[in-house]
């Protein structure tokens, strides 16, 4: 089981704050995490309609869409920061 | 509590209250006598010509003091600092109100105004905070969209030469 976790208007979209999940054995990357996110419902394929503008962290730092998520404790997606 | 990272004393805060500025400088300057520099950067919430009555901060526990850190831990490896401060509100803001405040203390003046300006750049598009704006007709204006010249004011200290020593 891993944690998710959502902020600003990804979490809105979400329609929640965190869940805990388990992956399936083809989510191999962060990339492949957001896609099968996606199609679980119409709030997170409005979330990740524009997969590339959606930011990730694995355990609390920046990663990129090709990280693979095996051994994540919590993976976070949220908007393009905007915070200073 | 002003924390001695490595051996130069640093302050890094998350929070809601609002922050005094002498009291922050003071923090960091305090019994000090070989500080030759003080720069100080105070970010504030503007009512966008009346329109807004609100700023709604958003962020990620634990992470954004991560990163927060991490940014200061740069700036100390490229510029000679001899205290760094860094403090980021969240929660509601309203006009006028403080956002966010970076401190550099140097003993001259150029490293203090260069890292302080690296901070805030650094920290602009990699602490994870997000503002939602209030209106003042009642409604809210949606999310903060994220700017294209924050990523270049970002990126112009990755092509920067090595660190200035003056």
């Amino acid at each position: 089981m891993v944690k998710l976790v959502y902020f600003a208007w990804v979490r809105e979209r979400m329609g929640m704050a965190e869940e805990m999940v388990e992956l399936p054995a083809s989510v191999l990357t962060i990339a492949d995490l957001a896609l099968w996110l996606a199609g679980r419902d119409e709030g997170a394929a409005l979330a990740f309609a524009n997969p590339e503008v959606v930011r990730a962290a694995i355990d609390k730092q920046h990663v990129s869409p090709q990280t693979p998520v095996q051994g994540a404790r919590e993976i976070a997606f949220f908007p393009p920061m905007t915070g200073g | 509590m002003v924390e001695a990272a490595g051996h130069i004393p640093r302050h890094i805060s998350v929070q809601a209250a609002p922050f005094d500025l002498a009291v922050e400088v003071g923090r960091l300057t305090a019994g000090r006598t070989d500080i030759g520099a003080v720069v100080t950067f105070t970010g504030l919430c503007r009512d966008e010509a009346g329109q807004l009555s609100a700023l709604e901060l958003e962020h990620y526990p634990g992470m954004a003091e991560d990163e927060l850190t991490r940014v200061v831990a740069q700036a100390e490896q490229r510029w000679p600092l001899q205290a760094v401060g860094v403090i980021h509100r969240y929660g509601l803001i309203k006009p006028g109100e403080v956002i966010v405040l970076v401190v550099t203390a140097s003993a001259h003046r150029v490293a203090a105004f260069e890292a302080a300006s690296f901070l805030m750049d650094y920290l602009k598009t990699r602490a994870p905070f997000w503002k939602k704006e209030h209106l003042a007709d009642g409604t809210s204006g949606g999310w903060v969209e994220a700017k294209a010249h924050d990523d270049l004011a970002a990126e112009r200290w990755s092509a920067a030469q090595a660190p200035v020593k003056i």
